[in-house]
């Protein structure tokens, strides 16, 4: 483990990203002990500039308090790129399993249903996905596992393709353990550390993608998140910057730093890749 | 553009300026002849023949070449158009209309009183079911001689001629239409009005000309050469074109609201809010009383005073519009600004719910509702979110559900809802605009009708009665005790009179005229120099 933080450490960008990844997740934390009430109290007057009548980040146009929203819409935005991804996780690893594991028919039918998938355009997929089953915070997160598991998929497939066939798989295999076992005790955590840095990218575009259906209205429109705040300051710019720069930048922020724990991940797991990659640079 | 820029410098050059001394003293300024007036219009229309299409933006446009019998004045008098006088007997039943002389179709063909009996008893009868509801009152309609039209009703009707506006009832040519399918004649197409512009150029996506009728039957009108109007999808891009003087006017929902304040601040440009008063658009939360406790008129009155009108059309619409006072608009006949709902006041809707019994729980919630946001732009959905706050000070929790304008139709059409945003024409009178929502003779599985489900037996004899009535004063009359009623129950919750404001460069002048707005036939507008 030592090891493991060691290596990860050597990554300035990643330590960065982590601090960053931290603080988010503290605000999203104590949202309602930082901001009591609901995001939604118009607390003053509407477009209340930045610091003025303790507005941190001023106010919007019902004179909401903006940054109380992106606290509270931490939360959300942060839930539904971790639920999302666990789901589509879910989805990737068991389908990428069977047709690693199994390979033949089983792997030609499992791919070309992935590849399927692949070929929609995962965005407009995804809003098509909403605009059917109503927007709600549960369809949304199903939408995204939907259309984020494809390339899981195929990861998964290729490290069980590779690992099936090693002789600690055919050991266990004459020791009559049953494939599940197999599959869950023997390849699956030997495959983990390309599923664990994929899962950290995969929280970042989940949360983007969230962001960019919320901006489109197709959003929980019982629930404030930050592609929610940007959209509904998007016709007021000119008259209130702060409502859509505000958001943008946590936005920002939060999928920078997963991008960056992503790279020191990848990098404490695969030491021999990250030594190269060092000497090169 | 270059043709129409020519055009216009020679139009200036060499036109002779004419007006009417009457319209250059209203003015202060002699009308000039000449010129081109870009417009936007927004959707952009399947068709322009007015009857086949009824939507807003046609309504805009086609006045231009279509013409109604008469026109209403922003205190919603008629005024005359294609008819030049009219009489009604005593008893209210019978209507004779003379029309003015010498006025030719776009085709060529003279204008008689049978196009006028075409277009009443045929056309719009076919076409609109607005129309057809007012006009099967008619027992006889005939043509007396070619310039005069007698109607004679089954009974009186007092609103009835609120119906010969240009948008209600257009004239169209009997010569084009008669004996054909009126929404496939090749009429539709290249449309023949008696208007004072042409339809000559419509590139479907990009723009739609019209010019001059060089035959129009107003001597030396019109003034402009040529109307153009662009289609702009999307509204920054309308207002951008607005600013930089690419086009001379803006109307109905070319410009959002908050976009409006910024205009008003320019020199060059003037705000205009008038010219809705015979539309009169009310806006109201939409309350389905099959849903308890909606059915009680208690919850609805606390409901109503938990909201604050003032902020509604203050910080949301940027000041565009007035607050609801009551179920009629101030701007349509018959109000009553005696009968008003009660004032904003949290405490007193507090009190009023505990009251009617409904405690609040552990979290502080009394019941839950479901609200769908009127899916008609951003704006609505604030609203939404202001109402679900301001209802939460009540200890009502107000859930949204999103969806589309085709969904949304479908479900306050199917009673699918439990409260929704709605807003709705007035039409100049409450027999044409306001009945329809509250007598429970109009309780239909259809969109704009009594989908509430609200019933009381006294406001449907009062309806009734006012509409039954011949004498002005006694429709008055009923019409003030149902107001007075209506506000005691609050069947729907009143927000907002919208207006949509007419934003124009301040050289184009008599834009605004009628109680109609734009939807007129801009003969008389002109661009100073």
């Amino acid at each position: 483990m030592s090891d493991f933080w060691r290596r990860f450490r050597r990554n300035r960008g990643a330590v960065v990203g982590l601090v960053i990844l931290a603080l988010v997740i503290a605000v999203a934390a104590f949202a309602s002990v930082l901001f009591p009430g609901s995001p939604w109290d118009m607390a003053t007057a509407p477009f209340v500039p930045p610091g003025e009548e303790g507005m941190l980040l001023g106010s919007d146009s019902l004179g909401r308090d903006v940054a109380a929203g992106i606290a509270h819409g931490a939360r959300i935005s942060l839930m539904v790129g971790a639920v999302s991804t666990v789901a589509a996780l879910f989805i990737g690893v068991s389908l990428g399993a069977v047709a690693g594991y199994l390979g033949g028919v089983a792997d030609d039918a499992v791919m070309r249903f992935t590849e399927f998938f692949q070929t929609i355009p995962s965005f407009v997929f995804a809003i098509l996905l909403v605009a059917i089953f109503t927007p709600t915070i549960g369809s949304v997160v199903f939408a995204i596992a939907v259309v984020s598991w494809p390339p899981v998929a195929r990861v998964v497939r290729a490290e069980f393709l590779s690992l099936r066939s090693r002789e600690f798989v055919q050991a266990a295999e004459v020791l009559g353990k049953s494939r599940i076992a197999i599959v869950v005790t023997d390849i699956l955590p030997n495959a983990l550390s390309p599923i664990v840095v994929l899962s950290s990218l995969m929280v970042a575009s989940a949360i983007l993608l969230e962001s960019a259906l919320s901006f489109l209205g197709l959003g929980d429109p019982n629930l404030m998140t930050w592609g929610f705040l940007i959209g509904s300051g998007r016709s007021v710019i000119r008259l209130a910057w702060w409502m859509s720069v505000f958001p943008g930048l946590a936005i920002f922020l939060t999928v920078l730093a997963l991008n960056l724990v992503g790279e020191g991940l990848s990098d404490a797991l695969n030491p021999r890749l990250a030594r190269q990659r060092g000497g090169a640079a | 553009m270059a043709v129409s820029r020519r055009g216009f410098m020679a139009a200036a050059a060499s036109a002779p300026v004419l007006m009417t001394v009457q319209e250059a003293m209203a003015q202060g300024v002699a009308p000039r002849r000449g010129g081109t007036l870009q417009m936007m219009l927004t959707p952009e229309p399947p068709v322009l023949q007015i009857g086949v299409n009824q939507q807003g933006p046609t309504l805009a446009a086609a006045p231009k070449i279509f013409q109604g019998l008469l026109t209403f004045s922003p205190t919603l008098e008629p005024q005359p158009v294609l008819a030049k006088s009219w009489t009604i007997s005593p008893d209210g039943k019978e209507y004779v209309f003379t029309l003015q002389e010498n006025v030719k179709w776009h085709d060529g063909q003279p204008f008689t009183a049978d196009d006028v009996v075409f277009s009443i008893m045929k056309f719009h009868m076919e076409l609109s079911p607005r129309a057809r509801a007012i006009f099967s009152l008619i027992e006889t309609c005939e043509a007396k001689d070619p310039l005069t039209v007698r109607i004679v009703l089954k009974q009186a009707f007092q609103p009835f001629l609120l119906m010969f506006d240009a948008t209600a009832a257009a004239i169209v040519a009997k010569h084009l239409f008669d004996g054909q399918d009126y929404r496939t004649a090749p009429a539709v197409q290249r449309l023949v009005g008696t208007g004072p512009f042409k339809l000559t150029e419509w590139q479907r996506g990009n723009f739609v000309r019209m010019d001059r009728n060089e035959t129009y039957w107003k001597p030396g009108q019109p003034y402009l050469d040529t109307i153009i109007y662009r289609i702009i999808p999307d509204s920054q891009s309308r207002r951008l074109a607005l600013e930089s003087g690419q086009v001379l006017l803006s109307q109905s929902s070319d410009i959002e609201p908050f976009d409006i304040p910024q205009l008003r601040q320019r020199p060059n440009l003037e705000v205009e809010t008038k010219g809705w008063e015979y539309f009169s658009p009310l806006s109201w939360i939409e309350l389905n009383h099959r849903v308890k406790p909606l059915d009680d008129a208690r919850v609805r009155r606390a409901m109503s005073m938990a909201i604050d009108r003032n902020f509604i059309v203050n910080r949301l619409w940027f000041g565009v519009g007035k607050p609801a006072t009551g179920p009629v608009a101030s701007t349509t006949r018959f109000f009553d600004a005696n009968a008003k709902i009660a004032a904003f006041n949290v405490q007193q809707a507090n009190a009023l719910l505990d009251q009617a019994g409904y405690p609040r729980n552990a979290q502080g919630v009394r019941f839950t509702l479901k609200h769908i946001p009127l899916p008609y732009g951003e704006i609505w959905t604030r609203l939404s979110e202001y109402l679900r706050q301001a209802m939460r000070n009540v200890g009502i929790a107000l859930e949204l559900e999103s969806t589309d304008a085709g969904s949304w139709a479908r479900r306050v059409g199917n009673w699918e809802y439990e409260t929704t945003i709605n807003f709705v024409y007035q039409f100049g009178d409450p027999t044409l605009g306001v009945e329809r929502t509250y007598v429970s003779t109009n309780i239909q599985k259809v969109t704009f009708t009594n989908t509430g489900g609200y019933a009381n037996p006294q406001v449907d004899a009062l309806f009734q009665q006012a509409r039954a009535a011949a004498a002005a004063a006694d429709r008055a009359r009923a019409f003030s005790e149902v107001q007075r009623i209506l506000v005691e129950d609050v069947p729907q919750i009143w927000l907002m009179e919208l207006s949509f404001p007419t934003v124009y460069d301040k050289k184009v002048r008599n834009v605004i005229t009628t109680g109609l707005g734009v939807s007129k036939s801009f003969d008389d507008v002109f661009i100073a120099g």
